[in-house]
């Protein structure tokens, strides 16, 4: 928590908060109770038709809820006027929602034209939130949302929830009707705006997949929006508390747990031979020997690692430069264990390890990546276990 | 996006956008050139006094003006009630009314329009502009009123539910959202309706209501066939003009960005 200060998101306290539908005799949402954190992306991840949407709704009030209470920052929600409320928390829905006889400036000005800001302010504020998404002001500004792409009208969608700089953001799948990989991008983009923005972030979902990527915190929900598990997705990944959250959690949970881990996170070792790429075949080959090693790694003038040699080669090699065979993939630090595991296996069971300037810091094999997801196993066992 | 699909009503739109575009210019064309040739021929020929007792530039412009009139008084009040009535009856709290009112008025535009023009003189005993003006907008009620609410009724749910969640009230949404993007069908609706009167103005006459049915009538009654084809003409080409009118209203007061 050393970084508070930063937060401009608030804490979202839902407290027994039921909904029931007028003609249907089962609540749609019941009972609901969770605390929400300030700055935090949660996800909340469950089969279609269990309440997800529901529960965010009422947080906004689009949905009165039956019973119970919601506090933002600390505020009622339910005794504030709805319209006043819901200009303070952003929106963003599905296919954007956006309206299609505005331009994108006009999509983007609504919130903050809404609260009365002046004219200029909010032509600054919309080519801000422009850049803030990527997308060119002059080109895209006064464009209508049919002259866009999915995946820019899901943007604008975005810029237009974030305009009036809202502490809290609602997000029901906003990213589930465009490709793949625009979404893949998206993901990444909802993720460098939330280092600076560090709003509280609630996102809905049906896809684990992005629950994993985009939480900080995961509610894995059944039935009538039912908290089946409320955690980080490592510990969800590690541990699904029931058998609803290991089904949704589905098959190749470790692999998924793979994403989650750095390759700085875990104990990889400085063990290869390393050899400059001006060292003589044979003062390289005789500290082989010295030493017993059948491979070396040779690093260029910045410790680059460029080649791995066999041994028998030094006798016949006049430079190190064009000796053994080059480093196939390697990985850095910041690369996910997953890919590490790629490489790893592409190389044959280990794979070099680079620091941030490309460097070699050492080297990582299959047996680092089965003993930390074991470790993670045991870790939050006894975790559950004592809680 | 479902927004983006044509929404069901009546539409006068036809054909592609080119053929539209070619009808925009030739429709008033072929009106003026038709009404043009009738009315040379008309004055050019040997009238006998009765026949230029009508076909003289004085009566033509008077019966036109009558009949421009009535069109406008009943595209105003279509207007003032029509749109202001479907919206109320699109509102959530109205919705199980609203199929009562659409009953009323298809009754309104079955029954023969000059059964309700005669039931409505005998009824309130009035004659002139105003016993022909209420009846014909009550004829013409329907096609604004049902297109009014298909218009809103088909905007997406989503864009409603965005804009709420944006934090627009209720207003807000109706006027931002809900209404432009329903102005093509109103104003479609619009165009038929103002066809439909412009056709029913002809009956005016018999409730003393003036218009160009009158030269119809005399032409009709005195056996004077010029007087009859040219009131006929003068109908025909200002229900054209009037259907043009409503198809660059379409055109250019619809909302934008949504082609
Ligand atoms: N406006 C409504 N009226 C009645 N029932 C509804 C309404 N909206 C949703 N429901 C019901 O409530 C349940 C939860 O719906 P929802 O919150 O949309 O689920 P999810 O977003 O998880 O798919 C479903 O059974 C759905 O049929
Ligand atoms: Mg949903």
């Amino acid at each position: 928590m050393a970084d508070t200060e930063n937060v401009s998101g608030v804490e979202i306290q839902l407290d027994n908060v039921t909904k029931r539908y007028p003609g249907s005799r089962e609540p749609a949402v019941r009972d609901v109770t969770m605390t929400i954190p300030a700055g935090k992306i949660v996800i909340l991840v469950g089969p279609s038709g269990c309440g997800k949407t529901t529960t965010m709704r009422m947080i906004n009030r689009l949905i009165e809820p039956s019973s119970g209470t919601i506090t933002i920052g600390g505020e009622d929600a339910l005794r504030l006027n709805a319209d006043t409320l819901r200009r303070k928390v952003g929106y963003a829905i599905q296919q954007a929602g956006l309206f299609p006889h505005f331009t994108v400036a006009q999509n983007i000005s609504v919130v903050p034209g809404l609260l009365g800001w002046e004219r200029g302010r909010i032509n600054d504020r919309v080519d801000e939130m422009m850049d803030l998404v990527g997308l060119d002001p002059a080109q895209y500004r006064d464009r209508f949302p049919r002259q866009l792409s999915g995946g820019q009208q899901q943007r604008v969608g975005v810029a237009r929830a974030l305009a009036a700089d809202p502490p809290v953001l609602l997000m029901d799948e906003p990213f589930g009707a465009v490709d793949p990989i625009t979404r893949g991008n998206l993901q990444d983009e909802l993720l460098r705006l939330q280092t600076d923005l560090r709003k509280t972030i609630v996102f809905v979902t049906h896809d684990f997949d992005e629950a994993v990527k985009l939480g900080d915190k995961i509610a894995v929900l059944g039935d009538q929006s039912t908290i089946q598990q409320y955690d980080t997705p490592e510990a969800i990944l590690a541990n699904p508390a029931n058998d609803m959250v290991a089904g949704f959690v589905g098959a190749g949970a470790s692999l998924k747990q793979l994403t989650l881990l750095r390759v700085r996170d875990v104990d990889y070792e400085d063990i290869a031979l390393t050899a400059p790429a001006d060292e003589s075949p044979a003062t390289l080959r005789q500290r082989m020997i010295e030493q017993n090693r059948t491979y070396a790694l040779v690093l260029d003038q910045r410790r680059r690692p460029l080649r791995w040699v066999h041994v028998r080669a030094l006798s016949t090699a006049s430079s190190l430069t064009g000796a053994g065979t080059p480093v196939g993939d390697s990985v850095s630090t910041q690369s996910t264990l997953h890919d590490a595991l790629e490489a790893i296996l592409a190389e044959g069971g280990h794979a070099v390890v680079t620091g941030t300037r490309g460097e070699y810091v050492g080297m990582i094999d299959i047996t680092t990546v089965t003993d930390t997801i074991k470790q993670l196993r045991e870790e939050h066992e006894a975790g559950s276990a004592a809680s | 996006m479902s927004s983006t699909t044509k929404p069901q009503g009546f539409s006068t739109e036809s054909g592609s956008r080119r053929a539209d575009r070619i009808r925009l210019l030739a429709q008033p064309a072929a009106v003026v050139v038709l009404v043009g040739a009738v009315l040379v021929w008309a004055f050019t020929r040997n009238n006998d006094a009765i026949e230029a007792e009508s076909i003289n530039a004085g009566v033509l412009l008077t019966k036109t003006g009558e009949h421009l009139l009535i069109t406008a008084v009943v595209a105003a009040i279509v207007t003032g009630i029509a749109v202001p009535l479907g919206v109320l009856l699109t509102r959530s709290w109205a919705r199980p009314v609203a199929p009562l009112f659409i009953a009323i008025a298809n009754i309104g535009q079955a029954a023969p329009a000059l059964g309700v023009l005669v039931l409505f003189f005998l009824w309130t005993e009035w004659e002139g502009l105003w016993c022909a003006a209420l009846p014909i907008a009550f004829y013409s009620l329907l096609p604004v009123l049902r297109n009014t609410i298909t218009g809103i009724e088909s905007v997406d749910p989503a864009l409603v539910d965005a804009g709420r969640g944006i934090g627009m009230s209720s207003s807000g949404v109706l006027f931002r959202i809900e209404l432009p993007l329903a102005v093509p069908l109103v104003l479609a609706g619009l165009r038929t309706a103002l066809v439909l009167a412009v056709g029913t103005a002809t009956l005016a006459f018999f409730v003393n209501g003036g218009g160009l049915g009158e030269l119809v009538d005399t032409g009709y009654k005195l056996n004077r066939v010029p007087v009859l084809v040219v009131g006929a003409v003068l109908a025909v080409g200002l229900a054209l003009i009037v259907d043009w009118i409503g198809a660059v209203l379409e055109e250019y007061l619809g909302p934008k960005g949504l082609a």
